[in-house]
């Protein structure tokens, strides 16, 4: 039998890391007496260690082993539940987690943890009211009864006497198939004994009322096999069971009395009664005693040793679906979301059908016919593709579920009492942006606590309450997301911030500048206004990391703080990575994409506003800025209808504060486009972020602004070494 | 075709072991916990229930004893799929109605070869 059990792995740990959750978020939200969650948490250990055994992580059934019966005690009120053995077991959910992403990964892991949390559960189980459970050791994987001596040549005969109660077939054991059971360690003859059996009017069909004796020989059966097969009716039977080398005719009477009695008395030896008693296995129901009470021509019944094969189940098929590895990552949809999919999809082919009738016989006069199809398919196909983006689309609740646990640890290590409140954990957003957006969060929440959030006697001192809050709240906004992270702290420091970005030398003393410019200093690289070093948001180092990580997403982060009331930090993230709005324009033959949050405005430029500066750059006057100018075919290399300035269309974009027109031959339309990655189907192109296929199979690539403000620096700053290098020279040939 | 019904919330040990008794010629009904498992089970028609005991919403004893108060259930084989492997739970399981258990961890072959003994 050859189940690859390896195609179950991946389900196996999603479920896991879904019920580390449950043990997480209960363990950190368990208070003494509630029972419910205390079992939630206790299934979700038990789930774990239970596949874990099932798919062959030993090593995961050990560990959770001890955790659910910590949870065990706890559960029956054996055990008090008090913040040591909280603290433990969110240890242990991190350990759980640990080795299952290392199975995930298929990585190895540090251990150190492992053993550590492994020895304190120990100890608090050695400590409990009760001793660990000696008897709940974790039984071998296999799962392959193993007989005690395996190779043994002599055949052993065995006399079982089974006397079931008469209920016996009410619990859906039949004893047949125990028998049939039994027949797998050998040969096996069955002797009904109908002696008491009762007259037909008193006969109840539910009851069962004989008993059989069986002879097994075998040569490797041990009685501890024979008992396993009976182990499920061993309360509801009497069972003997006692062994004879076959070598010795005379049988030792080692069994029940009554039963060599019984089978010396009124069994004929079986052989005579074979051919005419033989009961079929397949043809007896599970209400075992009807059947054979109904056979009352003989008062024996022999049952054939032989199974017939046709009647056990089929060999197993190979499995015809085999799964790859277990990165590929998997998303659970919502039935409603595959229905509403379903039901396009049914709209769609509606669409075509008429469609392809209209073509069978068309004619001028069908033209408006046509343009209502044509507009019903477009329609069609605009539900069925936000319908599919939907599909990609999970609750942010996913990556919020950290976050608990993240505050009560934090509070734990600075001592901070804080409260989380999240709100619109429901607001849906795309698996990829869900993602990668995670660390930031993260990095984000942990400046809260340990910046935001004042010390108590701070707290106290300036009339707010002993409790810190931090919010988490996540809505729609326009086409986007919003995700806000808000604390009732002291609020951003303007003049503290100001003046540690002068001491950086990150902006001079004199400017003056407003309080967004002001909170913006805190994404530049290297700063820092935290006076001593923490282990939680360490030194400011990841600031301009989050700032860039919500860039790369398609996205901008914004400050709010009031002094002494607290700050807010708003991420706006697109809902999708997949599809872009984007503005089509021309450089020669080539059409762009320029994605549409970008661009700032769209311009004819007028001759007067131009200013030639030192070297190629040219500078465009607009209003008070003076934007630098990038000839798209230049940083391309594309033969263009326009080379000058003068006169030409400019797209003003905006990326990392800084503005810069793209000068280009024409502005197309403006459309959604399907983004498609250079990278899988070719390779990285700098000043390029994708690719898309337009409406006539044409593929134009989308302009990766930030990218391509980037180069046009380079290339202005390499012009001008190169340059101040020849002067050099000539200086030097002087 | 033998028809079992297969109830547990872990999707992976249900997985298995649907995949397995269809890969071996049985019928598969799916449940997710034991409520499912009794609503699904009004239907009829099953030749052997096999279900896990730590469930949510209602476990697997409750399952078993009310799936024994079904005339169609009465002789029904029904087995427990646990990892307790104490005395306690199997009683428990065998006062509910419980046919037998099957202890996990188990493999595909434990499982086919455990069913034999109550379903053919």
């Amino acid at each position: 039998m050859s189940v690859d059990l390896s195609q179950f792995i991946p389900t196996f740990l999603e479920e896991s890391f879904e019920g580390l959750e449950i043990m997480e978020s209960g363990l950190l939200n368990l208070e003494a007496g509630d029972s419910e969650m205390i079992n939630a948490i206790f299934r979700a250990a038990h789930s774990i260690k239970g596949g874990a055994g099932t798919f062959g992580f030993g090593h995961v059934t050990e560990f959770t082993h001890l955790v659910e019966t910590l949870l065990d005690e706890m559960r029956d009120g054996r055990r008090e539940i008090n913040s040591q053995e909280k603290e433990v077991l969110l240890a242990s959910v991190d350990c759980i987690r640990l080795m299952i992403e290392a199975i995930q990964n298929e990585s190895e892991y540090d251990d150190t943890s492992i053993i550590m949390v492994s020895a304190q559960l120990s100890e608090l189980l050695a400590n409990g009211n009760e001793p660990a459970d000696g008897n709940s050791v974790i039984s071998d994987v296999n799962g392959s009864s193993e007989s005690d001596d395996p190779i043994s040549s002599n055949k052993t005969k065995w006399n079982i006497l089974f006397i079931p109660e008469h209920h016996l077939v009410q619990t859906g054991n039949d004893p047949l198939l125990l028998f049939s059971a039994l027949e797998d360690f050998g040969e096996l003859t069955a002797t009904a004994v109908l002696d008491n059996l009762p007259s037909i009017i008193e006969m109840d069909v539910e009851e069962l009322y004989m008993h059989w004796q069986l002879t097994l020989i075998s040569d490797n059966a041990t009685e501890e096999d024979i008992r396993e097969v009976f182990e499920w009716v061993e309360d509801e039977c009497e069972l003997t069971i006692s062994k004879e080398e076959l070598e010795q005719p005379k049988h030792e009477k080692s069994g029940s009395a009554e039963a060599n009695e019984q089978s010396d008395d009124t069994v004929p030896s079986p052989e005579q009664l074979l051919p005419n008693d033989n009961v079929q296995l397949a043809q007896t129901n599970s209400a075992a005693g009807v059947t054979n009470a109904d056979s009352q021509a003989s008062n024996v019944t022999t049952i054939s040793p032989n199974t017939d094969d046709n009647n056990s189940p089929k060999a197993p098929k190979t499995p015809t679906k085999s799964k790859a590895k277990t990165d590929q990552g998997s998303i659970r949809v919502g039935v409603d979301k595959v229905d509403s999919l379903i039901n396009l999809v049914g709209e769609l082919v509606i669409t075509q059908s008429m469609l392809s009738e209209l073509g069978n016989d068309f004619d001028l006069s069908k033209v408006e016919k046509l343009t209502a199809g044509l507009e019903q398919l477009l329609q069609n196909t605009k539900e069925l593709q936000e319908s599919v983006m939907r599909i990609r689309m999970l609750p942010i609740s996913f990556a919020f579920n950290r976050f608990p646990r993240l505050i009560h640890d934090l509070s734990m290590k600075t001592g901070k009492d804080i409260e989380l409140i999240i709100n619109g954990e429901n607001t849906e957003l795309d698996k990829t942006v869900m993602e990668q957006i995670g660390d930031p969060l993260v990095h984000l929440v942990r400046n809260a606590v340990d910046h935001g959030i004042e010390p108590v006697e701070k707290r106290l001192a300036s009339g707010k309450s002993e409790k810190g809050t931090i919010w988490l709240n996540a809505y729609h906004q326009g086409g986007s997301i919003v995700i806000e992270i808000r604390d009732d702290g002291g609020g951003i420091n303007r003049d503290a911030v100001f003046n540690k970005a002068v001491e950086k030398g990150l902006v001079e003393p004199n400017v003056t500048l407003t309080d967004s410019q002001v909170f913006e200093l805190i994404f530049e690289p290297g700063f820092s206004t935290a006076k001593e070093l923490s282990d939680i948001s360490g030194r400011g180092v990841g600031m301009d990391v989050v700032k860039r990580n919500i860039q790369s997403l398609g996205g901008r982060i914004q400050i709010e703080s009031t002094p002494g009331e607290g700050s807010t930090f708003k991420v706006h993230l697109p809902l999708t990575l997949a599809i872009l709005d984007g503005q089509l324009v021309r450089v020669g033959e080539e059409v762009f994409v320029v994605p549409l949050i970008t661009i700032v405005e769209s311009l004819q430029a007028k001759p007067e506003l131009i200013n030639k500066v030192s070297g190629d750059m040219v500078l465009y006057r607009l209003r008070e800025d003076n934007v630098p100018v990038i000839p798209i075919f230049q940083l391309f290399n594309l033969p263009a209808e326009s080379q000058a300035v003068d006169n030409s269309l400019l797209v003003v974009v905006e990326a990392d504060g800084q503005k810069v027109g793209l000068m280009v031959d024409d502005l197309l339309a403006q459309q959604q486009v399907v983004i498609k990655s250079l990278k899988d189907n070719y390779q990285d192109v700098a000043g390029v972020s994708g690719a898309t296929i337009l409406g006539d199979g044409s593929v134009a690539m989308i302009l990766d602004v930030p990218g391509i403000i980037q180069m046009a620096l380079e290339i202005a700053q390499h012009k001008q070494r190169q340059r101040s290098n020849v002067y050099q020279l000539e200086g030097a040939l002087n | 075709m033998a028809k079992v019904l297969v109830v547990d919330d872990s999707n992976s040990i249900r997985d298995m072991v649907s995949f397995t008794l269809k890969g071996a010629g049985y019928q598969t009904v799916e449940a997710v916990n034991g409520q499912e498992g009794l609503s699904k089970a009004q239907a009829g028609g099953f030749d052997l229930v096999i279900s896990d005991v730590n469930m949510p919403i209602m476990d697997g004893i409750t399952l078993c004893q009310e799936l024994r108060k079904l005339p169609s259930f009465k002789f029904t084989p029904i087995l427990m799929l646990t990892t307790e492997s104490s005395t306690d739970m199997k009683m428990k399981g065998k006062a509910a109605g419980a046919t037998g258990w099957l202890v996990k961890p188990f493999n595909p072959d434990k499982l086919l070869s455990t069913i034999k003994r109550v379903i053919r």
